[in-house]
């Protein structure tokens, strides 16, 4: 298997699965404050392997070797730091170092490593634009430009926003070593709102680019699922959280066609949609039941819940329901927009028209998306008039081609 | 913007306990608040059931709840924002509980304590 993949397709993968694992490990060694010599020896290891196994090949278990190169690394590097001690400073011997040298890159060091590097990033300090940045560098591995390309922004801007960060994080004092109860208790909440944007920011970015989508949600789902492995962190709003990631990530095959367009829900060929990820957000959902706490987790995954049943005819009463309650926790304009979507589905569009006007969010393309689509059928100017509106509001290229093309149709259906 | 309590007022304790679809438009009209961003704060509810509800008079006199003296009783309170009063009022008509059983809702603008 591995003989088929040739080391340039395999390492951007590895890369991006081990590299933030290990800077993790390593980081809990090290301690916060050195987080670059911890990335120093991750890239090294990541250097040699593509040098190496350029030549030689893939080697059998490509992540055991990483690791063995990863520990022989830091093991040098500690070599080089006593020898610096003892040359420079003779009198001082140190024995913390002699133990930092003892640590394996076990499986449950890594995910106890990782949970930890979760919560020192997911500093409340920090702005939330920041801290999903620095999730995407240091928990996930994505390079500035990857992230750049997926904010729209330019490389400059991240860099600076992660410099800020970065600094942040280091002086932070967060004990990354012994995570203790209170530390996750205190930063839970922030946590899972970086992870839900982090979900988010792949769910609905605007970036064409689908596969650094793709990307983004599944690394806040194994995120997130790190947060059940530990009995502090596996809260009925963890997961919740997980089940709405389960839930919208199994329609993300169906929800954009070959060429990177928005397909619209009630258009999607169901058959795409990722029954076991269905099956897998239920599992979260029913443990998230666990309780009666309900968070606005809670109430996203019940509307995304609904959402994959396509059968019940009940379903937008409920769906409605939870909208109501979730405006209640939380006011959002695309809350409020979804909310009067779901009214017009169990109202009609005539009386989900009058609710939709009172939200006055004239500012918003998705308003105007949303009043195009409720006058469609019985107000042909108004409609093709709050289409154009959007048309001139929204940034993306792509939704610009969607609803031109529903101006079109509506242009066609009026002159027949 | 100015902030308005919009108190309820229910005739009969029977209507007290509104039936599944009875809550479903309340709980609409209460979303379409909150949906404008106009929701202060979303109240609660005020048992007006025995054991529930007294009434602290002079000299220490107690007496059983509001409802076995007066026909209407106050079941409960939001408090929303407005430009004025009367925006409050065209709120406060799109309650269902006139459709649904009767009653009235008190609007009063609250003047906040420092």
């Amino acid at each position: 298997m591995i003989d088929t993949k040739s080391h340039k397709e395999l390492l951007p993968h590895l890369f991006r699965q081990e590299y933030a694992k290990m800077t993790a490990v390593l980081c809990r060694h090290f301690g916060l404050k050195h987080i670059e010599i911890a990335e120093d020896i991750a890239s090294d290891t990541f250097l040699k392997a593509s040098e190496n196994w350029a030549i030689n090949g893939i080697p059998e278990n490509p992540t055991a070797w990483l690791y063995t190169v990863a520990k022989n690394k830091t093991k040098d590097y500690f070599k080089h730091i006593s020898v610096f001690e003892t040359q420079i400073k003779e009198a001082i011997k140190s024995t913390e170092l002699e133990t930092e040298q003892n640590f394996e890159f076990s499986s449950q060091n890594i995910s106890d490593s990782q949970l930890a590097m979760i919560f020192a990033v997911c500093n409340p300090t920090n702005s939330t634009e920041s801290q999903i940045c620095l999730a995407l560098q240091i928990l996930c591995g994505f390079s500035v430009e990857e992230i750049a390309n997926a904010f729209l922004t330019k490389t400059e801007t991240i860099k600076k926003r992660l410099l800020r960060a970065r600094t942040n994080l280091r002086n932070d004092n967060f004990q990354i070593k012994t995570l203790s109860e209170t530390e996750i208790k205190s930063r839970l909440d922030t946590v899972l709102k970086t992870l839900y944007l982090l979900f988010n920011e792949g769910y609905f970015s605007k970036t064409n680019n689908q596969q650094i989508r793709k990307d983004f949600c599944s690394e806040a789902v194994r995120l997130t699922l790190i947060l059940t492995d530990n009995d502090y962190t596996n809260t009925p709003q963890t997961n919740a959280l997980l089940a709405l990631m389960c839930f919208q990530s199994s329609r993300l095959e169906a929800r954009t066609n070959d060429k990177g367009e928005a397909v619209l829900f009630d258009e999607q060929d169901k058959s795409l949609w990722d029954k076991t990820l269905i099956e897998k957000g239920n599992y979260y959902l029913v443990n998230a039941c666990n309780g009666n706490e309900v968070s606005k987790y809670h109430l996203e995954a019940g509307i995304a819940y609904w959402h994959t049943t396509p059968t019940d005819q009940n379903k937008w009463e409920h769906i409605l329901q939870l909208y109501n309650q979730l405006i209640l926790i939380e006011y959002s304009p695309i809350t409020a927009l979804n909310r009067t979507f779901a009214f017009a589905k169990v109202y009609g569009h005539d009386k989900a028209i009058s609710e939709a006007e009172k939200l006055k969010l004239t500012d918003s393309n998705y308003y105007h998306e949303l009043l195009g689509y409720l006058y469609a059928d019985t107000d042909f100017d108004k409609a093709i008039s709050h289409y154009e509106q959007a048309i001139g509001l929204t940034k993306s290229k792509t939704e610009k081609q969607t609803l031109t093309k529903e101006i079109e149709r509506l242009k066609e259906k009026n002159s027949r | 913007m100015k902030e308005f309590a919009l108190i309820f007022r229910l005739k009969d304790i029977a209507d007290f306990k509104p039936s599944p679809e009875q809550m479903q438009e309340r709980m609409n009209w209460l979303g379409s608040i909150a949906a404008q961003n106009k929701l202060v704060d979303k109240g609660n509810t005020l048992l007006p059931i025995p054991g529930s509800a007294k009434t602290v008079k002079p000299n220490n006199v107690v007496t059983d709840g509001p409802y076995t003296e007066i026909k209407e009783f106050i079941s409960g309170y939001i408090i929303v924002k407005a430009d004025n009063i009367d925006e409050a009022v065209e709120i406060a008509k799109g309650n269902p509980i006139f459709d649904q059983v009767g009653g009235n809702i008190e609007v009063r603008e609250v003047l906040k304590r420092d």
